[in-house]
């Protein structure tokens, strides 16, 4: 076990983003107080492959009823790494997602848009031992939200992962290049660096695309890197 | 370092059928839930419960709770999740969108203290809608005030806002509970750290 070195704050947002009304009153005002690294953060939980049945992972069949989820079929690819490169094997990584109508399962999304009665929207894989995983799933809407007249979410796919430690937590959305949304959108625009916010896109592959079947993208993923010198255990 | 973080983003309000589908009644699986510790697990078997209130002092409806923690002898289960041998997971994870009151619980044994520290407490990540990047806390607890003295973490925070991070022990009927509530601002914010 290694400790990590500490969270790079200028790739990610700030608590109160005030473009995003609701940080405003759910974003922390103080400062976060910095705590020396030890065994507790350096520890985390780790997941048996059992955990991910066989369905978990695409998408496209997890949620079937009678028939094919409608909408575009997509598999995205990518790499878990660290900051410093290594790729980090075994990690679970939790997927949920609109459908192509730009609708959610969950019981308080509203919008008028039709529910898929084949597409549920969640899932999971694991990475590799080079870090890689992939999932197929099916493109997910634009839909309309409350935070300003005429707002409206990008096309974007969540995903959560535990990382090697506690202290590596990620929450974050993948988002489609070429999508004339992200610039109006204060969710994307929260991460004030232009070239972080570059780094929740998704690229557009034709070598992962597969032929007669679904378009392909690529979507790394890089966490906190180790300190250099391992902690005692 | 050759590569930036991937910037976090929010779980916003529709998280539940993907991560705690169980706990909301979707029909997926779930790969953690409320249930830390389940009955055959070693240790003083409790409930840490409390509310999320926003700046204006609301219960927030759609936050996610994460809690990692040791076991009863203070160590950190690493091993492949498999409840099936001790009964304890080490990790749990809680929506506030179920309870009549908007709570999140969690049941669970309270931890042994870690090599590293002074004394006992779980880790706690906060997720919800509004909040573009987690915060990560830790609740210890009312009935270590001795051992809270010394521990360097709890130390380190400012007296007056010390109390932000200790639960409180209720005997109830049905056993024991900590209570501690998440402040995210206010004369009582809680104190989160950068990890």
């Amino acid at each position: 076990m290694s400790t990590f070195k500490p969270r790079d704050w200028g790739s990610h947002a700030p608590y109160i983003a005030p473009g995003y009304k609701s940080t405003l009153l759910r974003g922390p005002t103080q400062a976060p107080l910095a705590i020396k690294s030890g065994l507790t953060e350096g520890t985390g939980p780790r997941f048996a492959p059992a955990s991910v049945r066989e369905l978990d992972f695409d998408l496209t069949k997890n949620g079937v009823v009678n028939g094919e989820p409608l909408g575009e079929r997509i598999v995205v690819h990518g790499r878990v790494m660290d900051t410093d490169g290594r790729p980090q094997p075994n990690t679970l990584v939790e997927i949920w997602q609109a459908n192509a109508a730009g609708r959610y399962v969950h019981k308080v999304d509203q919008h008028d848009a039709p529910l898929d009665p084949n597409f549920r929207g969640s899932g999971r894989c694991f990475t590799d031992d080079q870090g890689n995983y992939k999932f197929y799933t099916i493109k997910p809407g634009a839909y309309p939200w409350g935070n300003h007249f005429n707002a409206w979410r990008p096309n974007h796919i969540h995903i959560s992962l535990f990382g090697p430690g506690f202290a590596t937590r990620l929450v974050t959305q993948m988002y489609f290049p070429g999508d004339p949304l992200l610039d109006l959108d204060p969710i994307f625009l929260g991460t004030e660096d232009a070239q972080a916010r570059e780094r929740l896109i998704a690229k557009f592959s034709i070598d992962k695309t597969e032929e007669g079947f679904a378009l392909g993208y690529q979507f790394d993923i890089v966490l906190r890197g180790r300190n250099g010198t391992p902690m005692e255990n | 370092m050759a590569y930036g973080e991937t910037p976090s983003q929010t779980v916003g309000p529709y998280f539940a059928y993907g991560l705690t589908a169980g706990q909301y009644a979707y029909d997926f699986t779930d790969i953690a839930d409320p249930t830390i510790a389940g009955p055959d697990a070693a240790g003083e078997h409790i409930r840490i419960i409390g509310t999320v209130f926003d700046g204006d002092g609301n219960p927030v409806n759609d936050a996610m709770i994460e809690i990692w923690q040791a076991d009863a002898d203070g160590n950190y289960n690493e091993n492949p999740i498999d409840v099936s041998e001790t009964g304890f997971r080490g990790l749990g994870r809680c929506g506030t969108g179920t309870d009549a009151k908007l709570r999140f619980w969690f049941d669970t044994v309270k931890p042994g203290v870690v090599k590293d520290a002074e004394a006992p407490f779980v880790n706690v990540t906060v997720f919800m809608r509004g909040m573009l990047v987690h915060a990560f806390t830790r609740f210890y607890f009312d009935d270590e005030a001795e051992r809270n003295a010394k521990d360097p973490v709890l130390q380190s925070v400012p007296a007056d806002r010390r109390d932000t991070l200790i639960a409180k022990r209720v005997d109830t009927p049905t056993g024991i509970e900590y209570r501690i509530d998440i402040h995210m601002q206010g004369d009582a914010e809680t104190v989160f750290f950068d990890v």
